[in-house]
């Protein structure tokens, strides 16, 4: 191994560099000047999410606890182009915040924090490597949700990320310690080798994957969701629900395809009844939210038992169509989520009544949101339509057609609140509906991004066609 | 033959919804009109250019009408299933080029009268063309993934377009119901194609369509539940189409999207949108056809004779005339469903898929014909109930004749249109199945009935005080009666049996005089009960209804159809289970802070100190979850 071998972990080398870099000018910076640091920070993880797309070779490191391939790859730039959006969202939003109250720039040095933990998170090589990147990857974001701290509800929910998180991890690493006692080992390649089905094994995957569960906000793992997202700042809500459950979805079938494969027989069924159940729950508990943060809480973990549609096939098919979903599910929540907090932005606003006759004062933003929650119904041609029809495919594909039916039920029930909100924006008329506003520019380019991204990304097929290659590189 | 050319149909619509809809603001409502009328004629004439091209000069080789496609990879799904984009040219999608043409053509023109000053008139005209695009989309699709897409962009922009009186609550609930019901019939529709995909190793019309092909020649292969999954594929589909097409059980949100204005309705409830379902079943009429010796097939017919039945009946009982048209629409779809049902495939055997064509292009003339007439009445008097109409023939010369000859038209009186695309599916049930033969006579009779009645309470009867003088609509809302008139009275005159046929190959059709007779005889009873009854204004039809008492009750209320949907899912659904759910997450997972936290500070004050102590509580649940689910594997799975 020569120097040059550390190249391979060049996405976690330059946004390293990157964090440095705002730590020195947070420093540096005075006070007066200090909201600059938005525009440099946005400038800087844009660059580093350009270089991400270079091309790269692939390997392991540290004798097999870091590993990337081409999907790895693939999917750290799916990540970046998240968070870059959400960067663009709350650009204006920190910019405020910073010159209000002199504070604010550790913001992206904690996000970047975290997201450097679902890089060697979802590279992880071992066990050891994973569940530090899990911890790396959720500390900051307690840190996040507790980021305004003039608003009692945002520390609240700070301390309620951290008690679950500390939980969850608690039990997990337990878990990962019973796959340990079991078969000798921490290396992934190793254990893929020794496991077998025994009582302790199965305890052990059934804790590890409470774990992550958590992260997904499976249930029965998904309590804290809906206060969480309630309570912290919108960015950190959109962070935990798109790129926090993105990264945990990856990693979780990179292990359930490769690692844990001689033990499908039990995690199928495993998620088949988790699948179920969160869907059920995450829809029914949707349906009546006023709120548009709880609203989306609730929604986001309805998709997730979505993805488990396709964990469940553990197949090629299964990894093309859950990478292809969580991307589309990216730009659609990012969108929806983006227009929540444009709104909330401005006036303060985050109850769904307060969405009436939006269209007639504020049409653009009604136009994204609409498009975002009918990307999340899955109705053609935005781009959810394809994610789910494929996820759907691929249990099919499986025999699994009670599971798809459950699921196509569940998508009737969604497809019902998401149009309560398309209705209080498009039909509803209100007296006091939100006036006319303009978004600044970086909003305006956030938003469009994600509406952009949710008209093409289903209709543009290669996209699909190079997931469905890359991911051969996982079997 | 050269068909580049038709991907230019649907295109101008589309661009036109595009230059509308970003423009709107922009764009004065008097340009937008012509914008839209124009777009929509260069598509029309193309549309007629390719039907001339593909029937009368280059379509038929060796005397059998051929399939011209032109499409591309759209997507390798997997290693073996791809889906592909592009436009399919066959007898019946040139058919419905020209059907959808006419009458989206002629709502255009109409709507520029009738929603003069309206609001949003450029928009409407912006949906229009999106829903247009949508429907040529889906009449010129090469597979099931891609009829699918445009499917709910169908199902979509006519969700806009119901809902386009948004003041009015009604409209809103109209719509909702509308897209709701529809797209649950669609998930079906969806299962459907996943099944297909997957047993045959194709979405593509033409492949699974070959009799010879090995989708139809392997049905057998794999069976579920006594049945083959190709025909539990083709069941699913069908309830997507029955869905689409307002047959029995999901035809609740066809009568309430009448909330939207009436343009709309002529255009989608009665000529393009709900026919989607027919032509969806025509379009895999072969598999329906082939597979299992027709099993499904057999479905599609009793499911549209019983949708025949029950709407007329219902229609009877209406007083708002746009419903009775609605369920009017309701039953006639059922006739074209039951004509497919009983048909065979070869030569003069496939004569029931040929009538149902058939009734689908007379139909759409003469629906759209009565919905416009309906909305020139409407126009005119500010009502859509008979109470207020009567005596309307003296106001309304224009309206009143070409209401007449629609009428006359689905009524089944020769010569106009609706005899022959009838009489042809009569002579089609009676050939393959009585029962079905006899329920079609008797809703023959009963369509004449109802719809006499409804012309007689507008034109005739009594003569009701108006406070406005009604007078007769502009130009712009009388021309496309008139074409459609025209239409309506030599439309059954195309010998439709040449060109549209399930083999393609074409036959000859003969007049079957005694079934003729017999249909003519049923259809002109039901005209003159209809004469005496509503003629004049007399008691005679209240007394009648009160002889059959609760039964005429029982229709009028719609067989309390929507109050056992209202039951199942506000009562069952809303208040068992989600009511609860939401209460157990606002009390219990919400914590208490909000809902008990406003009554008293006092109480409010300990319970935020005992909020974040909640986490305890999402913590036992985590834990319980994964001991629970632990215990349950490690007992299934090793012991």
């Amino acid at each position: 191994m020569d120097f040059s071998s550390f190249l391979l972990m060049r996405h976690e080398i330059i946004l390293l560099a990157v964090i440095l870099l705002l730590v020195v000018a947070e420093v540096s910076i005075s006070n007066a000047k200090k909201s600059s640091v938005v525009h440099l920070a946005i400038f800087l993880f844009g660059i580093h999410t350009i270089v991400g797309f270079f091309k790269i070779d692939y390997g392991s490191l540290f004798g097999g606890m870091f590993q990337t391939n081409e999907l790895i790859h693939f999917f750290k730039n799916v990540l970046n182009i998240g968070v870059l959006i959400l960067l663009l969202q709350s650009g204006d939003w920190l910019e405020e915040k910073i010159i209000q109250q002199q504070r604010g720039t550790e913001f992206f040095i904690l996000l970047f924090s975290s997201l450097l933990g679902m890089y060697f998170m979802i590279s992880a090589g071992d066990f050891l490597m994973f569940y530090l990147g899990l911890e790396l990857s959720t500390l900051p974001v307690a840190a996040l949700a507790a980021f305004e701290v003039t608003k009692r509800i945002s520390s609240e929910s700070g301390i309620k990320l951290i008690l679950s998180a500390a939980l969850a991890s608690g039990v997990s690493l337990f878990g990962i310690s019973m796959l340990y006692a079991t078969t000798g080992s921490i290396y992934f390649a190793e254990i893929s080798e020794a496991i077998t089905a025994s009582n302790l094994t199965i305890l052990g995957f059934v804790l590890f994957f409470a774990g992550l569960g958590f992260k997904i906000s499976l249930v029965p793992f998904h309590f804290w969701t809906a206060d969480v997202y309630e309570g912290a700042p919108i960015s950190i809500a959109s962070y935990l629900s798109v790129i926090s459950k993105g990264a945990a979805v990856f990693i979780l079938m990179i292990l359930l395809f490769t690692v844990l494969k001689p033990l499908m027989h039990i995690w199928e069924n495993i998620l088949y009844g988790v699948a179920i159940i969160t869907m059920f729950i995450g829809n029914l508990f949707a349906l009546r939210q006023q709120n548009m943060k709880r609203f989306l809480a609730f929604s986001s973990i309805a998709q997730a038992g979505f993805i488990l549609l396709g964990l469940i096939t553990g197949n090629q098919l299964g990894t093309t169509t859950v990478v292809y979903f969580v991307l589309i599910y990216i730009f659609s929540n990012l969108a929806a989520f983006g227009v929540v907090q444009a709104i909330s932005l401005k006036t303060g606003k985050e109850n769904m009544s307060d969405y009436e006759g939006l269209y007639r004062t504020n049409p653009n933003l009604s136009l994204v949101m609409m498009l975002a929650l009918f990307s999340l119904a899955g109705i053609p041609p935005v781009a959810g339509f394809f994610g789910k029809f494929f996820l759907f495919t691929a249990a099919a594909s499986k025999g699994y057609y009670l599971l798809v039916f459950l699921a196509v039920v569940n998508v009737t029930i969604s497809l019902y609140y998401y149009l309560l909100v398309i209705r209080a924006m498009f039909l509803r008329k209100s007296d006091n509906a939100i006036p006319y506003f303009k978004s600044k520019i970086y909003m305006k380019l956030g938003l469009l991004i994600t509406a952009v991204g949710i008209l093409v990304i289903g209709l543009y097929s290669p996209l699909y066609d190079y997931i469905h290659e890359l991911s051969k590189s996982v079997f | 033959m050269s068909i580049d050319y038709i991907i230019l149909i649907p295109i101008i619509p589309f661009l036109v919804f595009l230059l509308l809809g970003i423009f709107h603001k922009r764009i004065k409502p008097a340009v937008s009109g012509y914008v839209g009328v124009f777009g929509l004629l260069a598509s029309a004439m193309l549309s007629f250019y390719a039907a001339y091209q593909y029937f009368f000069v280059s379509g038929k080789v060796y005397g059998v009408y051929q399939t011209f496609t032109e499409k591309s990879v759209w997507m390798n799904f997997t290693d073996t299933l791809h889906i592909d984009m592009g436009i399919l040219i066959d007898p019946i999608s040139v058919m419905m080029l020209v059907v959808v043409s006419v009458v989206s053509l002629m709502v255009h023109i109409y709507s520029r009268g009738y929603m003069k000053g309206d609001e949003g008139y450029t928009k409407f005209f912006a949906f229009l063309g999106l829903f247009t695009f949508s429907m040529y989309g889906l009449v010129l699709a090469t597979n099931l993934f891609q009829i699918y897409i445009f499917w709910e962009l169908v199902g979509v922009s006519s969700y806009l377009l119901i809902g386009y009186y948004y003041t009015k609550t009604s409209a809103i609930a109209a719509a909702k119901k509308a897209f709701i019901v529809t797209r649950f019939a669609d998930f079906g529709f969806l299962i459907g194609i996943m099944i297909i995909g997957y047993y045959t190793g194709t979405f593509d019309f033409e492949t699974l369509n070959n009799p010879e092909g090995s989708a139809i020649m392997n049905w057998a292969a794999t069976s579920f539940m006594g049945l083959s999954v190709i025909t539990w594929a083709l069941i699913f589909i069908f309830i997507g189409g029955a869905g689409k097409s307002a047959m029995f059980p999901l035809h609740i949100w066809l009568p309430d999207a009448m909330e939207g204005p009436t343009p709309v309705s002529a255009l989608i409830h009665a000529a393009t949108m709900v026919v989607a379902g027919v032509f969806l079943v025509a379009r895999l009429f072969p598999m329906f056809y082939f597979v299992e010796d027709g099993f499904a097939l057999n479905i599609v017919a009793y499911v549209g004779a019983f949708s025949a039945l029950f709407a007329a009946i219902i229609a009877i009982t209406q007083t708002d005339i746009k419903r009775v048209l609605a369920f009017s629409t309701m039953s006639q779809l059922g006739y074209m469903m039951l004509a497919l049902g009983v048909s065979g495939y070869e030569g003069h055997d496939g004569v029931g898929y040929m009538a149902s064509m058939f009734h689908l292009f007379t139909h759409a003339m003469f629906k759209a014909l009565l919905f416009l007439g309906a909305g020139s009445v409407i126009h005119a008097v500010h009502s859509n109930y008979l109470k207020d109409m009567g005596g309307l023939r003296k106001y309304m010369p224009i309206t009143n004749i070409t209401f007449l000859i629609a009428a006359l038209a689905i009524a089944g009186v020769p010569p106009l249109a609706g005899f022959w695309s009838k009489d042809e599916i009569l002579v089609a049930a009676f050939e393959h199945n009585k029962l079905i033969y006899y329920v079609g006579v008797f809703v023959a009779g009963l369509t004449a009935f109802y719809m006499f009645r409804l012309y007689f309470g507008i034109f005739w009867g009594k003569d009701t005080a108006y406070e406005h003088k009604p007078k007769e609509s502009p130009l712009s809302m009388t021309f496309p009666l008139l074409v459609l008139a025209v239409l309506s009275i030599v439309g059954g005159l195309i010998p439709f049996s040449e060109f549209v046929t399930a083999d393609k190959a074409g036959f000859e059709a003969h007049l079957n005089y005694p079934l003729a007779a017999i249909a003519t005889g049923v259809g002109i009873i039901g005209i003159v009960l209809a004469w005496v009854f509503y003629k004049k204004e007399n008691s005679l039809s209240d007394k009648y209804a009160n002889a059959f008492g609760p039964l005429y009750k029982w229709a009028c209320d719609k067989f309390y159809f929507d109050e056992i949907y209202m039951f199942v899912t506000k009562k069952i659904i809303f208040k068992r289970v989600s009511a609860p759910i939401a209460k157990f997450d606002k009390q219990i997972v919400d914590g208490t802070m909000e809902g008990i936290g406003n009554k008293t500070v006092v109480i409010s004050k300990k319970i935020k100190g005992i909020q974040s102590g909640k986490v305890q509580d999402y913590a036992f649940a985590f834990v319980a979850g994964v001991v629970v689910v632990a215990l349950v594997f490690i007992y299934l799975w090793t012991n």
